[in-house]
């Protein structure tokens, strides 16, 4: 009987040529990142397990990435964002994106990829749920807490259990409507918000392979809103040129047996999917978008880890140049990079931060998690009472975007361009001739 | 792990995910601080929609004043702690008083950090009991039995398995010194 990847590259990692799902392993991380919001309680675990003067277990493989609170007034935001400098610079850390004009990068699990930190074959964990996202170039990838990031800075180890793999296949060319954020929802519409619970979901087939890079990443990063442990897709040639632009550091690929076993395997032809949405309060709850017409809007967000990327911006762009919204359409870029992007990307000559411009939406000035999560209530976005949202992000659950009185629905960036057009939620289908 | 763990409990439902356990604006509250971390008690599970607020019949604020909660016993059905992996979950529990949660299942990122921190004791009952434990009921857990009594019906709990010698050891620091990775 062969092996999934994720039991390879656990087996790898505890030194063992083979594992069964449900052994509890210690395995040598790779790669450890943290952010402002969990970064100090990380720090003061660490300092108090392993003293005042301690040292980080290895120092090149810790990746500090504020981006959560970056845009705020609120005192202890900022003060966060002190201690991880006082820690960046006591330890020596190399790869610290401070928030300011020279090195901040913004959203942690977009600016992992771009930095060349998301490695196949590699063990990363971060004290984020969405660190799942980096399994979208065939290593291991979870989130963690404060504590179990601790002993990681300590001793550069820690405790998994191996999870069964649920695989997904994704079969016929890509049509032009739908988006990765459509895949998933179909999927945990189908399986559940606890549906992958303590398991792996490996995504394979002609129509993940035909996603960009940043396609792939929202595959795997909403993985947790299905309970996954983690998400992963085999390299391809398409994810070794996305990573040998941006590290020298070898790595080695892995890839599953022939002969491995799944806890289940479900096929899907693309061309029997729509676009979906998925309605208040649950990333599970999911509908046509065709069906959802009569549901009027206030708002759509365009923005964070799932939904605020390159590939993310030009789908809005491709449904809003030439196009007006109708309701308050805020913007947000992940990362630097992406907000750089908007000028540079061009649709019919036209920028895409042109084409969003003219079409009425804001773009916040800073790339950060913005109202993704709520935040503090001068955050750029965020939802401050009863409104209904339609939006790019990963998480519809009550309050998440600021208010309880709000409700969120999910969407591909397609859907919500098209649905911020019309003022209700449209499938994007109406206005891509 | 206390052998016996005694208390009243509060009832929820389904998916309680991490942001009613504590929104997300109250994140930034220092957990080093002794004041300071006071305040994720007193916003536990303040995220929790009023009308399933204690179930059955909702509407039960978990702390009414002050950082600590009448009720230290949780009941609640699957999926308990889903959505972000913020310690900061467990935590407030914990500081608000909590013991012991009772859920038909777990989010894993949740589970591992109750056990890893050594916050509180997660139990996997083996049938919905947040259909009938009702809040405020006075609840005693057998940990060593794996048995939950309330009134005078007792329901049996899952073993913990594996995250056991954890959970016995007081946290993952404790555990990883016993396993010999940690002097
Ligand atoms: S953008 Fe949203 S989901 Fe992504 S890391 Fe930030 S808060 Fe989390």
């Amino acid at each position: 009987m062969g092996l999934t990847i994720t039991e390879k590259i656990l087996a790898r990692h505890a030194g063992r040529d083979r594992v069964e799902p449900g052994e509890i392993l210690w395995v040598d991380v790779d790669v450890l990142m943290t952010h402002d919001v969990c970064g100090p309680g990380t720090i003061g675990v660490f300092k108090r397990q392993f003293g005042e003067r301690a040292r980080v277990w290895d120092k090149d493989r810790v990746v500090i990435t504020p981006d959560h609170y970056i845009f705020t007034a609120d005192p202890h935001a900022r003060r966060n964002l002190d201690v991880l400098r006082a820690f960046a610079l006591e330890q020596g850390i190399p790869h610290f994106y401070d928030a300011g004009p020279n090195r901040y990068k913004g959203v942690c699990h977009v600016a992992l990829a771009e930095e060349g930190f998301t490695r196949p074959g590699e063990v990363l964990f971060g004290t984020d749920s969405h660190t799942c996202t980096a399994g979208a170039f065939g290593g291991f990838a979870t989130g963690i807490g404060n504590t179990d990031a601790a002993l990681i800075l300590g001793i550069g180890k820690l405790w998994v259990k191996v999870p069964e793999t649920m695989r997904f296949v994704f079969e016929g060319p890509l049509p032009p409507y739908l988006m990765a954020k459509d895949l998933i929802l179909q999927v945990i519409g189908d399986i559940g918000v606890d549906g992958a619970s303590y398991r792996a979901m490996e995504f394979a087939g002609e129509g993940v392979y035909a996603l960009p890079i940043e396609e792939r990443m929202t595959l795997c990063n909403m993985v947790i809103e299905a309970g996954g442990k983690n998400g992963v897709i085999a390299p391809d040639k398409a994810t070794l040129d996305y990573i040998s632009r941006r590290t020298e550091k070898p790595f080695e690929v892995v890839t599953g047996d022939a002969d491995s076993r799944y806890h289940s395997e479900r096929a899907y032809q693309l061309s029997d999917l729509e676009p979906v949405v998925a309605r208040p309060h649950s990333p599970d709850n999911r509908a046509l978008a065709r069906e959802c017409r009569d549901v009027r809007l206030d708002r759509a967000y365009i923005g964070s880890c799932t939904g605020g990327k390159v590939e993310d911006f030009r789908a809005a762009a491709r449904i809003l140049n030439g196009r007006t919204v109708t309701v308050g359409t805020y913007v947000v870029p992940a990362t630097t990079a992406v907000a750089r992007a908007l000028d540079q990307e061009r649709i019919d000559g036209k920028t895409l931060r042109q084409i969003l411009e003219a079409a009425g939406a804001q773009i916040a000035e800073g790339a950060s998690c913005a109202a993704c999560l709520g935040g503090p209530a001068d955050t750029f976005g965020r939802l401050n009472g009863a409104e209904v949202c339609i939006s790019t992000t990963n998480r519809n659950f009550p309050g998440r975007m600021g208010s309880r009185q709000s409700a969120v629905y999910l969407a591909s960036p397609l859907t919500v361009a098209a649905s911020a057009v019309a003022g209700r939620i449209t499938d994007p289908r109406e206005f891509l001739a | 792990m206390k052998p016996i763990i005694r208390g009243k409990a509060y009832v929820l439902g389904d998916h309680i995910d991490t942001d009613q356990i504590i929104p997300a604006r109250h994140l930034v509250y220092s957990l080093g601080d002794p004041e300071e971390r006071m305040r994720y008690g007193q916003y536990a599970l303040s995220g929790v929609p009023e009308a399933q607020a204690g179930l059955p019949d909702g509407h039960h604020p978990f702390v009414k004043e002050g950082h600590t909660s009448p009720y230290t016993v949780i009941v609640a059905g699957k999926n308990f702690g889903c959505g972000s992996s913020r310690e900061h979950a467990p935590a407030a529990l914990q500081i608000a008083g909590v013991e012991a949660v009772v859920a038909e299942s777990y989010a894993r990122i949740f589970y591992r950090n109750t056990i890893d921190g050594g916050f509180l004791v997660p139990l996997e009952s083996t049938e919905p009991l947040c259909r009938t434990v009702r809040t405020g009921d006075p609840v005693e857990i057998d940990t060593t039995a794996g048995m939950l009594r309330v009134g005078d019906k007792t329901f049996r709990l899952k073993p913990l398995g594996a995250v056991e010698a954890i959970l016995r050891a007081g946290d993952v620091f404790a555990y990883a010194r016993q396993s010999g990775l940690l002097r």
